[in-house]
C-alpha cells in the first residue's frame, strides 16, 4: 500500500473516532436532554427560544468546536516542539510556552482589552508574543554549543514556567482583582462556549498554525537526524526552524488566549500515534490534529460530567492523565534520556 | 543541464578548494587551542578516490564540513565541478555530494527503509510522499548496500554496522557525483571492512563515483585511495599517491609518534606503530 493510502486509511479511521466523540459530546450534559430534544435542535426543528436548542446550538456545539480546535491545535503543537527539539518529551506545557502565552493574556486583560472579536485578537496577538517569547528563551538557554542537551531543554521548560506563572501571579496580586474576572478560572484550562466570530477567528488561527506544520513536516524528517545531517540532505535547516518554532508558538498562543493554558495534549497524543503510524511527521502531523480534537472533546465531555452539575476544567482531566503518562515515557524509553 | 554551464569535463577537476581559510569562533570542548585552516588548497579529480588522512585535530572533519557547506569559509573559496559551492542551492548540492556520517543520532526510530528514503529529498524538495522512482531509487540503494533485509526495522536494533551500511544506502540513494565519507570503516569488523572497501571500489570503477574519505586507518586508505591528502594542524603535510604520503619520516613528524612502513602484496605501504618496548 502506498504512503498516501496508508494515511487516507488513518485519517478516515481517526474521523470516525471524533465523530463518534463529538455525537457523544453533543448528546450528553448537565441539562439532560432527550437524545430526541438533542436531534430536533440539531436539525433546527426546535424553537429558537426553547430549552433544547439553547443548550445545543449555543452552549454544546460551540464548545464541542472549541475543544476540537484546542485539542488539534495543541497535539500538532506537540508534535513540531518535538522535531524542532528532537525531543519526544517536548511540549507546550512542559517547554513552558503556555506559561508565556498565559502571561501575554493576562497582560492583555489588564490592559483593558474587555470583550468581543477586538478582544479575542488582542489576546491572541499577546499570547503568541508571549509563546514567542518563553519559547525562545528555553531555546537560548538550552542551546549549548553541541546542540539542544535533552535534560537541560526540560529543565529549563520547567523554569521559564515557573518565572511566568510567578509574573501572571504578581500581576493577580497587584490588580484589582475585579478587572480580572475569570482568570482564575481561565488558568486552570477551560472551555466554554465561544462566540461565533471569535470561534473563526480560532478556526483560522489553528488552522494556519497546522498547515505551516504540515508543509514542513517532510523536512521535520529530515531534521531528526540531526542539523548538520539534514543540512547535508538539502534542507534549509534555519528558514525550517524558524517557520516550525513560530508555526508552534501561534498554535500554543492562540490556544491558550482561547481556552487558557491546557497542559499535555501535546505529549499524550503524539506518544501514542509514534506507536501507531511510527514516526514519520507527514502522518504524525495530521493524525494528531484528529486524535489530538478527539482526545481533548473527550476529556471535556468528562469533565463536564463526572461532578455534573458542577464542572471540573478539563486542564484538570488532561493533567492527571499527562502526568502519570510522562514519568511512564520517562521510565519506558529505551535509552537513557 | 544548461548548456551556459556545461563544464568542460575533462578540465575542471570535481573539488577544488582555493586557500580556503576557516576558524572557529571558540575551542572545541576539551581543546585549548581554536582550530583554523590558514589557507586549504588542494582538489580532487572526477573519478578518483581520495582520502584524508591525519592526527586527531587536523582539520579532517572540519574539510568535510566546510566541502558540505555545514560550515562557510571565510576566505577563498570551494568549488564544485566548476561552480562556487557557496552560489548553489541546499537542495542542489545534496544532488551533488553525499555525505555518510560516522553515527546518526536517533533519538526516534525511524526505521531503514526511512531513513534510505531521505536520501531522495533533494530530488524533489516540494514532493509530500515519494513516488515510485524514488522508492525504485532507496531499494537498489540498499541491494547495494545488503541493508533490503533490514528496510522495516527500527535503527535502534540495528548493530553499528549495520546502521553504518543504512547510512551508506541513504547516502546512494541520493545518487551524488561524489560521495564523501566520515571513517567508514570505524563500526565494522574485518569482514564488513572488506566488504566496504570492496563496495566503494566498485562504485568507483563500475559508476564513476568520485569519492572522498576520511579515515583513521591508514593502510585502509592506502589500500583503497588513489591519492592521499596527510592534514597537519590545518594544513597539507603532503598530496600524492599513497607510496609518496606514506613515508616514515613524515608520519613521525605529523602524527609525533614511532612508526614502521613495510610493503604489503598488492605493492602499497603498510604502516604500523612501532610500540616501545620497556
Amino acid at each position: 500500500m502506498t504512503d498516501a493510502r496508508r494515511l487516507a486509511r488513518a485519517l478516515a479511521a481517526l474521523s470516525l473516532v471524533l465523530l463518534a466523540v463529538g455525537v457523544t459530546a453533543l448528546f450528553v450534559g448537565s441539562a439532560e436532554l432527550s437524545p430526541s430534544a438533542v436531534a430536533r435542535a440539531l436539525a433546527g426543528r426546535a424553537e429558537a427560544s426553547s430549552v433544547e436548542a439553547i443548550v445545543t446550538l449555543s452552549l454544546r456545539l460551540p464548545r464541542v468546536a472549541a475543544a476540537v480546535l484546542a485539542g488539534a491545535a495543541l497535539a500538532v503543537a506537540g508534535v513540531g516542539f518535538q522535531a524542532l527539539t528532537r525531543n519526544p518529551l517536548a511540549e507546550p506545557s512542559v517547554l513552558g510556552v503556555s506559561s508565556g502565552a498565559a502571561f501575554g493574556v493576562v497582560l492583555a486583560q489588564i490592559l483593558g482589552l474587555s470583550s468581543g472579536i477586538v478582544a479575542a485578537l488582542g489576546a491572541a496577538v499577546f499570547a503568541f508574543a508571549g509563546a514567542l517569547l518563553a519559547a525562545t528563551i528555553v531555546y537560548l538557554v538550552a542551546t549549548a554549543p553541541g546542540g539542544l542537551a535533552i535534560q537541560t531543554l526540560l529543565l529549563t521548560g520547567v523554569i521559564v514556567g515557573i518565572f511566568f506563572s510567578a509574573a501572571i501571579t504578581v500581576i493577580i496580586s497587584v490588580v484589582d482583582f475585579n478587572r480580572l474576572t475569570g482568570v482564575i478560572h481561565w488558568l486552570l484550562g477551560n472551555l466554554g462556549p465561544i462566540p461565533a466570530a471569535s470561534l473563526a477567528l480560532f478556526a483560522v488561527l489553528a488552522g494556519a498554525g497546522v498547515w505551516l506544520i504540515l508543509k514542513s513536516s517532510r523536512e521535520l524528517n529530515l531534521l531528526a537526524l540531526g542539523e548538520e545531517a539534514s543540512r547535508q540532505l538539502g534542507v534549509d535547516a534555519e528558514r525550517l526552524k524558524r517557520r516550525v518554532f513560530v508555526a508552534a508558538a501561534l498554535l500554543t498562543g492562540t490556544v491558550v488566549a482561547f481556552t487558557g493554558p491546557i497542559g499535555f495534549v501535546g505529549l499524550i497524543v503524539p506518544h501514542v500515534l509514534r506507536r501507531l503510524v511510527g514516526q514519520d511527521n507527514r502522518f504524525l502531523v495530521p493524525t494528531a490534529a484528529l486524535a489530538g480534537g478527539a482526545f481533548l472533546l473527550a476529556a471535556d465531555t468528562l469533565a463536564r460530567n463526572v461532578v455534573a452539575p458542577a464542572e471540573l476544567s478539563v486542564g484538570v482531566i488532561t493533567a492527571f492523565c499527562g502526568a502519570p503518562f510522562f514519568v511512564w515515557i520517562l521510565r519506558t524509553r529505551s535509552r537513557p534520556l | 543541464m544548461d548548456p551556459a554551464h556545461a563544464e568542460p569535463a575533462a578540465l575542471t577537476p570535481l573539488v577544488q578548494f582555493r586557500d580556503v581559510a576557516f576558524a572557529y569562533a571558540r575551542p572545541a570542548r576539551g581543546r585549548e587551542r581554536t582550530f583554523a585552516f590558514p589557507g586549504l588548497s588542494f582538489t580532487v579529480e572526477r573519478g578518483e578516490i581520495f582520502g584524508v588522512i591525519g592526527p586527531n585535530s587536523a582539520g579532517k572533519t572540519s574539510l568535510l564540513r566546510l566541502l558540505t557547506r555545514v560550515l562557510r569559509p571565510q576566505r577563498g573559496e570551494i568549488r564544485l565541478a566548476g561552480r562556487p559551492v557557496g552560489d548553489l542551492a541546499p537542495w542542489a548540492l545534496a544532488r551533488e555530494v553525499a555525505m555518510v556520517p560516522q553515527e546518526a543520532p536517533r533519538p526516534f526510530p525511524f526505521t531503514v527503509e526511512q531513513l534510505v528514503l531521505m536520501g531522495r529529498y533533494p530530488h524533489a524538495p516540494g514532493r509530500f510522499f515519494e513516488d515510485a522512482a524514488d522508492i525504485t531509487a532507496a531499494r537498489a540503494a540498499m541491494a547495494a548496500t545488503e541493508t533490503l533485509a533490514l528496510a522495516p526495522l527500527p535503527l535502534e536494533q540495528l548493530s553499528g554496522g549495520e546502521r553504518q551500511r543504512a547510512l551508506l544506502a541513504r547516502a546512494l540513494a541520493q545518487e551524488p557525483r561524489l560521495l564523501v565519507l566520515d571513517e567508514p570503516t570505524a563500526h565494522l569488523d574485518l569482514r564488513y571492512q572488506a566488504e566496504t572497501a570492496a563496495l566503494l571500489r566498485g562504485l568507483n570503477r563500475e559508476r564513476g563515483m568520485t569519492i572522498l574519505l576520511v579515515s583513521h586507518d591508514l593502510n585502509l586508505a592506502a589500500e583503497l585511495c588513489d591519492r592521499l591528502l596527510l592534514l597537519s594542524a590545518g594544513e597539507v603535510a603532503r598530496v600524492g599517491a599513497a607510496v609518496d604520503v606514506l613515508e616514515q619520516g613524515l608520519l613521525e613528524s605529523v602524527f609525533g609518534c614511532h612508526v614502521t612502513v613495510d610493503k604489503s602484496p598488492s605493492g602499497r605501504p603498510v604502516v604500523q606503530l612501532a610500540y616501545e618496548r620497556g
